[in-house]
């Protein structure tokens, strides 16, 4: 049985700014930490075989910055961080640029890997963020992750809200 | 009463518009409202969406109140 740990310092942010990865890395220095990790995710060149120039992000942005900041005190939470922040994009991206940054600082590197791992996982389960891949022959077309799973049925809000009401208290996508 | 409903990326090019303003009766469920936005629709939207109210995620048997923020959300897909 591990004692509880105290929450550590977030910081969740919807941004419409290019996102500067070291920044993160100062809003989680912390000298008790000897294991930070950082994780970048980045437009592809390409997605199911087509060629992409860019991808629009857009977000219910209200919602996604509570989801965010929910999702940072969760992991914070579960895995015990001195500090944690994460930063999600909008607006159009070019090739190779962030869309999302997650930093995260603890005593030691499995838990800080695990952390952000939490954050980026849950991120692309629950918060409202939608993209639209912009393809080299100048069409677009919105990512829609469910497509195959549920390409027999369609998508079931209902299902997938049952899940998401109760979730957030025992869904650890870390563990099998 | 009246109720508005947010609409987002393809949901909302779907349908041609960002949100719909729509009476519902006093009482009504998220489901009954669902079923009056795909009125005319439904081969635009699926059958039975994400539904959020007062950002958070809601299940269907959730009774709309005045006021609330009901937001029709398609499969995430941030990251």
């Amino acid at each position: 049985m591990i004692a509880p740990i105290a929450v550590g310092r977030t910081h969740a942010a919807l941004v419409d700014r290019s996102i500067d990865p070291s920044a993160l890395l100062r809003a989680v220095a912390d000298v008790g930490a000897g294991a930070t990790a950082l994780f970048l995710g980045t437009v592809r060149h390409t997605h199911d075989g087509r060629a992409v120039t860019g991808i629009d992000y857009q977000a219910y942005s209200t919602m996604a910055d509570r989801l965010l900041q929910a999702i940072v005190t969760e992991a914070s939470q579960r895995y015990g961080t001195r500090a944690i922040a994460v930063e999600h994009r909008v607006g159009y991206l070019s090739l190779g640029e962030t869309s999302v940054a997650i930093a995260s600082a603890h005593e030691r590197r499995a838990p800080a890997f695990a952390a952000a791992r939490y954050v980026i996982e849950e991120i692309k389960r629950r918060v409202p963020i939608w993209k639209r891949e912009h393809y080299v022959d100048g069409t677009r077309e919105w990512v829609d992750p469910t497509r195959d799973a549920s390409a027999s049925t369609g998508l079931d809000g209902v299902a997938a809200a049952d899940a998401m009401v109760s979730a957030a208290a025992t869904h650890d996508p870390c563990r099998p | 009463m009246t109720v508005n409903v947010l609409l987002f990326a393809s949901y909302a090019d779907a349908l041609g518009r960002p949100r719909i303003e729509m009476a519902v009766a006093p009482g009504s469920t998220v489901a009954d409202m669902v079923a009056r936005v795909r009125d005319g629709h439904a081969d635009r939207l699926p059958a039975r969406p994400l539904v959020a109210v007062n950002q958070e995620y809601a299940t269907y048997d959730r009774v709309i109140e005045p006021g609330d923020e009901i937001a029709l959300i398609p499969p995430v897909a941030g990251g």
